[in-house]
């Protein structure tokens, strides 16, 4: 019984794939379905954000389910071939795997480190999973560990200060252009994580007006609710421009939505008066050409991040704190994985079965000292007979289930009902409300932001 | 008295020079306390070599080039002051003082007896005074271009370095820039209007095209465009700065004019 990963991020795959393979909520379940459909996969969580597409999984071997998923993926989408693909996989297994899943959702691998929003991506990823009975014991366990992982990460170290502090950036460069920010206007284009937080900073600065534009109205319509703002029709918003002081652009769409062109003709009509453009966009929704437009200053999340670059040893060693984290953690879970194992499971068994026989017999034959040693003998027989029928049933089930899917769950319960040793990790689950809004729109046919539905849906215990 | 006050202002000024200088360069808030106590202290002592000459010198006497260049840095040291109390922006200090300070060694550097203009008329007092507040308004609207040109560079090429951190919003130079013009444009013009007449008094004539007078017009007409092309058309940010500073070439090259006739005339 193996935990495996296989898939792809902004670290290896360039947005081209990562947008075709992304799977939308409403394909949810019938990829989860077809993943477990594949033979020697038990479990399967399927994560697909924006920035990264993976499968984790439980199989019985290892490169037998590095196969099969690599499979599922291409197949779907069927545009993409399996050569096409794997330059871009990576493939993990156990302690390997683990150690993935707890960085992926402690943010240690986020493309900008310690945002908030892949935990909740993995909640949902997790919740789908859950709801479409993909999961088993162990898939829970280790899922349920990482979240666990990632909220210690976020209370013992500063990392999340540092996803925050690029939205401290972006306003403290707008204070360099703009000396009163009460009397300036910001201009929201699609609403992605940063960018709102970003905007939260600004209405927190007193930034005085703020217009919402995104592809779908009533999402617009909800956030200047949210904000106090006013929202801007889509179509209208490159005329809208002109009368936004800063511009905050992060949308899903894989091409420039705003040219130098745009820009010049806003600045004209401002009649030359200093613009202010964040692209916290990946990829970019604003053409870099607009650094040679004069009076209009443009940057993009690199350059925010470069801004906050100063602080980068203290950061440094913040990760590193995160990360030892993340190994102390998944040391705890390879333990209780280990336990999970039936030859040391049935190893365990007949010790303690051996043991119990053991101190029964030495306190009932010290008292029958007077018995010849071929009555003590036949009563030690007994004893050894009793023990063995007793247990051997469960041996016998341990073995045979071993390979179904509740395999490990059997495990478990042999493991608690004979006080077996190692007793596995509690996690705590604290349900902080974690913001978990989707990552947008993968393709500029959907909904510009898409609405995570509300999740009040039970969540099913295992 | 008068020049005892005047050598500890121009003292007190260097020192202010360099500590501003460093204040550039340096993450030291402490510095920039330290560097505008001296310029306070020099603007007192400078303030009082101002009134000491006021009092020894007879009203009749044209206004010297040494006292108009003085009465200049005076005033320059004041608009900073005023802009420093309410904005508390340091780093003006960094670009005003120095400039200050070069007036006030061109000031030493003259013999104070070199005179403004050959006394024409007693209106030439206000003539001088007119002019120099009105350049006050240019130099001011100098520094702030100058300012804003370096930030527009710093925030375009994303160099996020200790300059960067002190300069402040492009908005706020772009704002002093245009209220310094604003300023500035109508002293100067009155300050021409009331040379004319001193000019139609002694010679009959309101202008007589000698080069200073007519590179003076120009100067004039140029920041007339400028303050035009800002009101209407939108010349401001970075033209309005790069103009600024053309414009302020044109000013010095006027008063370098009118400071080497002067100086010809007595020699």
């Amino acid at each position: 019984m193996h935990v495996i990963v296989v898939g792809l991020s902004h670290k290896t795959a360039p947005v081209e794939i990562r947008e075709k393979l992304a799977v939308p909520g409403s394909r949810m379940g019938e990829a989860l379905t077809r993943l477990t459909s594949y033979s020697g996969v038990k479990e399967g969580v399927l994560l697909s954000t924006c920035n990264r597409v993976e499968v984790y999984s439980v199989v019985d071997d290892i490169e037998q389910g590095y196969g099969r998923i690599q499979e599922f993926l291409a197949d779907t989408h069927l545009s993409l071939s399996s050569e096409q693909l794997t330059p871009h996989l990576y493939w993990h297994a156990d302690d390997r795997a683990i150690t993935h899943l707890f960085r992926v959702a402690a943010s240690l691998d986020s493309m900008i480190v310690g945002e908030s929003q892949i935990l909740g991506q993995l909640k949902d990823a997790f919740e789908s999973a859950l709801s479409h009975k993909t999961t088993g014991l162990i898939m829970n366990k280790v899922v349920k560990k990482a979240i666990s992982v990632a909220k210690r990460v976020r209370t013992e170290t500063k990392i999340a200060e540092m996803a925050v502090s690029v939205s401290y950036a972006a306003v403290e460069l707008a204070k360099k252009i703009f000396s009163d920010l009460g009397q300036r206007t910001v201009l929201l284009v699609g609403a992605g994580e940063m960018a709102k937080l970003a905007a939260q900073h600004l209405i927190a600065q007193g930034v005085g007006q703020v217009r919402i534009t995104t592809r779908t109205p009533q999402h617009a319509v909800d956030l200047a609710e949210k904000f106090g703002g006013t929202a801007v029709p889509f179509e209208q918003y490159k005329d809208d421009m002109a009368s936004a002081d800063i511009v905050l652009v992060s949308t899903g769409a894989s091409h420039y939505l705003i040219s130098a062109d745009d820009v010049q003709r806003a600045v004209t009509v401002r009649m030359n008066r200093p613009m202010f453009l964040i692209d916290i966009s990946v990829p970019r929704n604003i053409d870099p050409a607009v650094r040679h437009v004069d009076n209009a200053f443009l940057f993009d999340i690199d350059d925010l991040k470069q801004r906050v670059e100063k602080n980068r040893a203290e950061r440094l060693q913040e990760a590193d704190k995160a990360e030892q984290l993340v190994v102390e953690e998944v040391g705890v879970l390879r333990e209780w994985m280990k336990s999970l194992e039936v030859t040391p499971t049935i190893v365990a068994l007949k010790q303690r079965a051996d043991e119990i026989k053991r101190s029964e017999l030495d306190k009932t034959l010290g008292r029958l000292a007077h018995l010849p040693a071929q009555d003590r003998e036949l009563i030690e027989g007994l004893a050894a007979s009793i023990v063995n029928k007793m247990i051997h049933g469960t041996m016998v089930t341990l073995k045979s289930e071993v390979n179904s899917s509740n395999g490990a769950a059997f495990v478990e319960s042999a493991r608690r009902f004979f006080s077996l040793e190692a007793a596995p990790p509690q996690d705590t689950r604290g349900e902080s409300a974690v913001d978990s809004s989707s990552c947008l729109a993968h393709d500029m046919n959907a909904p510009l932001v898409e609405q995570v539905p509300s999740r009040t849906a039970s969540r099913k215990q295992p | 008295m008068a020049v005892v006050c005047f050598m500890v202002t121009m003292g007190l000024y260097f020192a202010a020079t360099i500590s501003f200088l460093a204040y550039l360069l340096r993450r030291s808030e402490a510095l920039s306390k330290v560097s505008l106590g001296i310029t306070a202290a020099g603007f007192v002592a400078h303030t009082v070599a101002l009134v000491a000459r006021m009092v020894g010198s007879s009203a009749a006497a044209p206004p010297s080039v040494h006292e108009a260049l003085s009465f200049f840095s005076w005033m320059l040291i004041l608009v900073f002051l005023a802009v420093e109390f309410r904005h508390r922006i340091h780093v003006l200090g960094s670009f005003i003082v120095p400039l200050a300070l070069v007036s006030l060694i061109s000031a030493a550097a003259l013999p104070d007896t070199v005179p403004t203009l050959q006394p024409m008329f007693r209106t030439l007092w206000l003539h001088v005074t007119l002019s120099m507040l009105g350049t006050v308004g240019f130099a001011v609207a100098f520094v702030a271009g100058v300012m804003y040109l370096i930030q527009d560079r710093l925030l375009k090429s994303k160099r996020f370095n200790v300059l960067y951190s002190k300069l402040p919003a492009l908005d706020f130079l772009d704002d002093l820039n245009q209220q310094s013009i604003i300023l500035g444009f109508p002293l100067l013009t009155l300050g021409i209007i009331t040379g004319a007449i001193s000019a139609e008094f002694a010679k009959g004539a309101y202008v007589s095209w000698n080069p200073e007078q007519t590179w003076a017009l120009v100067t004039w007409l140029f920041y007339f465009v400028v303050l035009l092309g800002r009101l209407t058309v939108g010349w401001r940010a970075k033209r309005a700065a790069y103009l600024t500073v053309i414009g302020f070439a044109g000013v010095i090259l006027t008063l370098i004019g009118v400071v080497l006739k002067s100086y010809g005339t007595v020699s």
